[in-house]
């Protein structure tokens, strides 16, 4: 074991090393500062900003969608736009802004978490995030395009999607780079986190959102050539005369579903156990008492990770398989709730007779647990194949997604970037303007997508631009929640905007009850941190020693 | 002390979550019952679902609201120190399981009960096509399309100024209804001619995917008589929103009665195939079929829809010989969405929508003095092209 320490010492060293010659040249300015940087915090920045534009974007895309569906009948928009309307909301909001954010939030805290000096491939960590805005220019540019963009909805079904015009060809190539960025993101946090921890640094005293994103990581280098295979597969049908999905010529439009969805549903967890990660650093912070059960956390995420690649038909249960089939996968998706509810029952566990404080990441977090389970108590629902032939393609699924990807993913990141913020800019937000964020965002969310399961069980099929008039009452209200969401997250950019430019001075540890050893650096994190690595040791006395005394264990 | 004082709140806040929950439930839908043997098993299963997963999500979030009202620092709460408890761990990942299983037993017993297509009386198949449903009943001949009502079709057009409530069933009506007879076990076979459709009428208890070259099964056995409705549920392009489905339930003998009658008619469409149409009758008829087949994607002014959906005439004229329009009705356009009608209308119909389109916008009295086709120019012209495939 210890020659196993003195062996990433030596090679932490020598990346630090390597990066020596940095420090001392002249450091860019203006935008040549942010194209050529290779540095994991300026990166991280750059990913967070990116997706929060994407956030904005995205959103004014649920809006249309939202004020078409107001009231009954067509006001604003033609099908076919509506349709691009939701299946382009849906790819910025996957690919742009949810799993940037979180490759982000790696960026800038997997080396502060673990104690090294940079990530590990420092020049590639620039270039998979310079893919991005490539890759979103021509996604977002097929809107222009005479044959418009993408109306198939992001799962991109043949034969819809091939009967869309050369923007498909865009979208396809869009997609490719996208998974190139998620892949060398991928292989940056994996070789960082098993070459560059710090002496003393085992993988079990990893911070949860280090082994969250390690497990992500691996799923995201499994399952991103897959989604390329099926949509390189559409490309050759479209434009080059094969025959994988049409059936007239052989091909089977089915074989698609199952291929996207080996991709989808380790997608899905891509998607949320960064954000369980994260909701496992505050819980602990603000209850002042450590996380309940730390190694059983671990074991439930990869758990949750491997039964991942064995629930993709849950997607499809009414495509017709036989009835196998539909029993393996309905019983293979129930065994995730086990996992995932020894996170919520350990992350109560962790609040239960702590000295709890209700700061803004707090609050997030609190919301999280409360409204990702009620996601998952309808995920639970729609594994019942029998039930799942009603909720299917249905408003109720409509609200399930969002529950798990609004409430679930991006207030886990909300959470994380109020946590860390100050850490970042060195400046505390705003507590008034971020609670009153909250408070407005659940309010809201709430309207926004909880109507949607009365929808969805009165039989209001997802994805259709106008609908029967016993609809209306739901479809108002959730419009209504809609806008008031969404003009509710302007506050959070004006809030983050504002952070960064000034206030209250933030120190090193920030808040009271926090541990680990990004709270060892000071506030803001200089560019450079952790040169020469910490020694860590999980004894209360080391810890206590290190917020007292950085210098003494070279955490600094 | 402190354990009354967590005890106490505790209740509190149960009560409270049981009365939101209560309003959660009383406030908003729940799933239909629904009109078949199968659909009241689902609804109950979902009950028993949403039940359980209720009690759990109040057990929790009691347990979670009490910490936050008690174990707070600004009431000087002191933390405990500890961070696992195996007892606590087991207990909550075995009792779980068996919440599931006995999830699983029920849904299993109903699903397997659902896939027993088997000893049906009845066979009906369904054919998905954009935008509108086929149904044909296997036993005895009848076949029909079913599209949107013409109705709620002119109220939903983009600023059509009308009220979708003055519209009786709005998005919910067809000009043909499926009939069905009660009581008697039917099996559907669904397939597509396009691209993947969903035939979902919720009160029968399930939707199922209509997708090319593949052949589903369903079946249903309604109890009762009456008018059930429900739409396309996969996103099948632009008119997705405008493919309603229309499910008419006859008692067993006015069921008998409704296939004579339609027999009838069967017979006299034969001979339309035939004979010789009249001017008027031809554009009366073309209105009809262009409305249900064409309209979708060629408007009603035939003006198409650029870029994917070509005008069929510019300023009243056909904008293409006769001949070439035959042939791509009949034939479609190989990688467009324009299907090929030779196999999917009557001879007639096919003649009546030509006529209808190439005189409709001539002249503005919508009669119009250019070339009429007629059904038996289609026949013959089928029948080359089957040769030339052949």
């Amino acid at each position: 074991m210890s020659h196993d320490t003195t062996t990433v010492n030596n090679e932490t060293h020598e990346v630090v090393h390597g990066h020596d010659s940095d420090h001392h040249a002249p450091h860019r300015s203006g935008l040549a500062r942010w194209i050529f940087t290779t540095n994991h915090k300026e990166i991280g920045t750059l990913y967070l900003v990116f997706s929060l534009i994407m956030f904005l974007v995205g959103g004014a895309m649920a809006l249309v969608i939202r004020a078409e569906l107001f009231v009954p009948g067509l006001q604003l928009v033609n099908p076919e736009f509506f349709n691009q309307m939701t299946t382009m909301h849906a790819l910025v909001m996957i690919f742009g802004a949810v799993m940037p954010a979180f490759v982000g939030l790696a960026n800038w805290m997997v080396p502060l978490m673990i104690g090294a000096p940079d990530m590990a491939l420092p020049r590639m960590n620039n270039w998979s995030f310079w893919i991005m805005p490539f890759a979103f220019t021509l996604l977002l540019a097929t809107l222009f395009m005479p044959s418009g963009a993408p109306a198939s909805g992001w799962t991109l079904y043949p034969p819809l999607s091939l009967q869309g015009g050369n923007s498909l060809a865009f979208v396809i190539f869009a997609i490719h780079l996208m998974g190139i960025s998620s892949i060398m993101g991928a292989i940056n946090i994996i070789a960082t986190i098993l070459n560059m921890r710090a002496p003393g640094m085992t993988l079990l005293r990893m911070p949860l959102f280090v082994w969250t994103w390690l497990i992500t990581a691996f799923l995201l280098i499994a399952v991103m050539p897959v989604l390329a295979g099926a949509v390189t597969m559409l490309l050759t049908d479209r434009f080059f005369g094969t025959s994988f999905f049409n059936a007239a010529g052989g091909g089977d439009p089915v074989l698609y579903q199952h291929i996207f969805w080996f991709f989808g549903h380790p997608e899905v967890y891509i998607m949320i156990l960064p954000a369980f990660g994260i909701i496992s650093e505050i819980i602990p912070t603000f209850s002042r008492k450590p996380l309940f059960g730390y190694v059983s956390m671990v074991y439930a995420t990869a758990s949750i990770a491997f039964l991942s690649f064995l629930v993709w038909a849950h997607h499809m249960f009414t495509v017709g398989m036989p009835l196998g089939a539909m029993l393996f996968f309905m019983y293979a998706t129930m065994v995730i709730a086990v996992p995932t509810g020894v996170k919520v029952f350990n992350w109560i566990a962790t609040m239960w007779r702590g000295s709890m404080s209700f700061e803004t990441p707090m609050l997030f977090a609190l919301g999280f647990v409360v409204l990702f389970t009620i996601g998952g108590f309808s995920g639970l629902m729609l594994a019942i194949v029998p039930a799942d032939f009603q909720y299917h393609d249905s408003y109720f699924v409509v609200a399930h997604f969002h529950y798990v990807l609004v409430t679930g993913a991006i207030f886990a990141i909300m959470a994380g970037v109020y946590y860390w913020l100050p850490k970042w800019t060195g400046h505390m937000y705003s507590e008034t303007l971020g609670k009153f964020h909250f408070w407005w965002s659940t309010f809201w969310v709430n309207v926004l997508f909880f109507p949607q399961h009365y929808l969805g069980l009165a039989g209001m099929p997802r994805r259709i631009p106008d609908y029967a008039v016993q609809f209306a009452e739901f479809n108002m209200i959730s419009s209504v929640g809609g806008f008031m969401f969404g003009f509710g997250q302007l506050l959070f950019a004006y809030i983050v905007w504002k952070c960064a430019r000034g206030g209250e001075k933030a120190t090193a540890q920030v808040w009271e009850g926090a541990r680990g050893l990004e709270w060892t650096v000071p506030s803001p994190a200089p560019l450079h941190t952790f040169d020469t690595p910490p020694l860590v040791d999980d004894t209360v006395e080391h810890t206590d020693k290190m917020y007292d005394d950085p210098d003494a264990v070279g955490a600094k | 002390m402190k354990r009354t004082n967590e005890m106490i709140v505790a209740l509190a806040v149960m009560a409270v979550l049981i009365v939101v929950v209560w309003g959660v439930f009383a406030v908003g839908d729940n799933m239909p019952q629904g009109a078949s043997a199968y659909s009241k098993n689902v609804y109950e299963l979902h009950n028993l679902i949403l039940g359980i997963v209720t009690v759990i999500g109040i057990l929790v979030f009691t347990a979670m609201f009490t910490s936050i009202f008690i174990h707070r620092k600004s009431k000087g709460y002191k933390p405990a120190k500890f961070s696992h408890s195996t007892k606590a761990e087991i207990l909550w990942t075995a009792i779980p399981i068996l919440i599931l299983v006995g999830m699983a037993i029920p849904a299993t017993s109903v699903l397997i009960d659902m896939e027993d297509t088997g000893g049906a009386e009845l066979n009906v198949k369904v054919t998905g096509y954009q935008w509108l449903w086929k149904y044909d009943y296997i036993e005895n001949g009848i076949s029909f399309y079913s599209a949107l009502d013409r109705d709620s079709n002119r109220v939903r057009q983009r600023g059509s100024g009308e009220d979708p409530a003055s519209v009786d069933n709005y998005l919910r009506n067809v000009d043909k209804h499926l009939v069905l007879p009660a009581r008697t076990k039917i099996r559907f076979l669904l397939t597509s001619d396009d691209v993947i459709h969903s035939w979902w009428v919720p009160d029968l208890g399930w939707k199922r995917d209509a997708i090319p070259g593949m052949v589903n099964e369903a079946w249903t056995y309604i109890e009762d008589e009456g008018i059930y409705r429900g739409q396309c549920a996969e996103l099948c392009g632009k008119d997705h929103g405008f493919m309603p489905i229309v499910v008419e339930v006859k008692s067993p003998e006015d069921y008998r009665d409704w296939v004579a009658q339609q027999q009838t008619s069967l017979a006299d469409a034969a001979h339309d195939a035939s004979r010789l149409w009249t001017r008027a009758e031809l554009m009366d008829h073309g209105a009809n079929v262009y409305q249900a087949q064409c309209a979708a994607c060629h408007q009603d002014n035939g003006g198409g829809l650029a870029p994917a959906f070509p005008a069929l005439a510019l300023n009243g004229q056909p904008t293409g010989a006769l001949e070439d329009h035959l042939k791509v009705v009949m034939d479609g356009r190989e990688g467009t969405a324009m299907t090929g009608f030779s196999g999917r209308l009557e001879p007639q119909d096919i003649a009546a929508a030509l006529t209808y389109t190439r005189n409709a916008w001539r002249d503005g009295d919508g009669v119009g003095d250019g070339e009429i086709v007629q059904p038996a120019t289609i026949t013959n012209m089928a029948a080359e092209l089957s040769a030339d495939q052949g």
